[in-house]
């Protein structure tokens, strides 16, 4: 019960604490209008590069949209404790840490779901991009999966902020390498060998891949072993996450480096 | 002549503090490298002039990245480590203080100009051919006092909002996009073109790009970074001018 308390209630606490609320405008000028802004660039230069059409960075640039909020934000709740000095606090209570980290990890997944949904639906509303009626609720679905593999990535960020102050720069970091690597905005065919090959292990691309195809008309059948690669990917990220929290804390105690990270 | 040495020394020194942190130094760093590789994977079959331009684009990416990003929030940074009160309270007039440390800013984005151009040199085999190097030599100061001019404009004119950082990072990917840096200008609507004409970046771009090409002037454009940076200014100092009023009759100066 504690757990599920520390899980839901925790997160939430968290989450809100993240962006202040004192209103929305900081959520709508931090992440809603970046979201579009940066697609929009994106597309732009694709009309340049003559390389895909506009639906293929729509669906790309749509679906990593989940990972910019993700990556900071899981950072954040590593950082953010750091900054207000109860990092140390957190360290030495005896909650779980996977209900605590897990816990957070999920307003920061739904917060990818909405923005992702909002950067699609506007993008496809500017650039005339037709979505299949029924392609909706696959593509929430693929949505959903793609932010959860998102946040798997930032709970591995979250982890290292644990260990490097600067989690700003590693989550810039892991955020460029997805535009350049998962297919986002470079078709995996224009990439050398090894970079199309680690693309397969990076969150967003099976899943902005699936997102492309249903947008162009396949089934949910077609494209779901697309969506359980996304999953699986996203899973392996979030064990990797957790047990490097376990690791970099274990570590900040033996070498009572917490603060000095 | 005081007042020269304030600036010169205010700039020396913010550049010096600037370099050492990890979080701008990633911004000027990454944002060629990225850029350039995008560019390189995406134009793939372009020639070498093309990707050279790329490499200048993608550094100019790099100065107006770092001038949202902390130029915006120069004042706020200024309050959170408290000495926003002492500053002002000098004799030295506020803007001369401000001034530097927003065109710090712009100038450590020299970084990204110089390792877009190496990178594409070690990597992608480009030579680095310059046909007017001293227009080219005049256009990056040029340019970096211009965008750092536009950062002391977002600095004054945001100062009163809790978010300016923020605020300030809004305006980084739309400009990147309507001031033909990787994107002609051609592929985007046509109203979008004078709105363009507003960011310095437009211009210091052009220079760039006229002096290492030879297509055209470089002249006229540096002289459109030379009138935009005084208009800046002028509307910077203003704007500062409201606030440091306004803050002194609220006593709100300390206040977020």
């Amino acid at each position: 019960m504690t757990n599920l308390r520390l899980l839901t209630i925790g997160g939430l606490i968290s989450y809100r604490a993240l962006f202040g609320w004192l209103n929305p405008f900081s959520y709508v000028i931090t992440i809603l209008v970046p979201s579009l802004t940066q697609l929009t660039f994106f597309v732009y230069l694709g009309r340049t590069a003559h390389v895909a059409d506009d639906t293929y960075y729509v669906a790309g640039n749509a679906l990593v949209a989940a990972a910019a909020p993700s990556l900071f934000g899981m950072a954040q709740t590593v950082a953010g404790e750091r900054y207000s000095h109860t990092l140390s606090l957190l360290v030495v209570s005896p909650a779980s840490r996977i209900a605590v980290f897990f816990g957070r990890s999920l307003p920061a997944t739904l917060n990818g779901i909405v923005i992702s949904i909002w950067t699609l639906a506007i993008a496809a509303l500017l650039f005339g991009i037709h979505i299949p009626a029924g392609a909706l609720a696959p593509l929430g679905l693929t949505i959903g999966v793609t932010a959860f593999a998102c946040v798997g990535i930032g709970l591995f960020n979250a982890s290292l902020g644990l260990r490097w102050r600067e989690t700003a720069v590693i989550g810039n970091l892991l955020l460029y390498i997805l535009l350049i690597f998962a297919g986002v905005n470079v078709p995996l065919s224009r990439l050398p060998g090894w970079m199309s090959t680690l693309a397969q292990g990076l969150p967003v691309t099976h899943g902005a891949n699936a997102a492309r195809q249903l947008i162009a008309g396949a089934s949910l059948g077609h494209v779901l072993p697309l969506i359980a690669a996304e999953a699986l990917v996203g899973t392996v990220y979030v064990v990797i996450g957790l047990s490097t929290i376990s690791l970099f804390e274990l570590e900040a105690r033996r070498g009572a480096t917490l603060e000095v990270a | 002549m005081p007042l020269a040495r304030v600036l010169l020394f205010g700039l020396g020194l913010h550049f010096k503090m600037l370099s050492r942190s990890p979080f701008d130094m990633f911004v000027v760093v990454a944002s060629p490298l990225i850029f350039a590789t995008l560019a390189y994977f995406l134009f793939q079959g372009g020639h070498g002039q093309s990707l050279l331009v790329a490499a200048l684009a993608s550094g100019v990416m790099g100065i107006w990245s770092t001038t949202t990003a902390q130029g915006a929030g120069a004042l706020q940074t200024q309050r959170r480590i408290g000495i926003l009160e002492l500053l002002v309270a000098s004799p030295t007039p506020f803007w001369a203080v401000v001034l530097p440390i927003t065109v710090a800013i712009s100038a450590i984005g020299v970084y990204s100009l110089a390792i877009g151009l190496v990178y594409v040199r070690l990597f992608f085999g480009v030579a680095i051919v310059i046909r007017d190097w001293v227009a080219f030599a005049v256009a990056i100061p040029a340019t970096i006092g211009a965008i750092g001019s536009l950062g002391f404009l977002f600095a004054s004119a945001l100062v009163r909002y809790r978010s300016a950082f923020m605020l300030g990072n809004l305006f980084e990917w739309p400009v990147w996009m309507i001031s033909g840096l990787l994107i002609p200008v051609a592929v985007l609507p046509t109203w979008l073109q004078p709105v363009s004409w507003l960011f310095a970046p437009t211009w210091g771009m052009r220079a760039l790009r006229h002096a290492t090409l030879g297509t055209g002037s470089a002249w006229l454009d540096i002289a459109a970074c030379a009138l935009l940076s005084i208009a800046y200014l002028v509307a910077g100092s203003f704007c500062l001018r409201l606030f440091l009023r306004s803050a002194r009759a609220r006593a709100t100066l300390a206040l977020t």
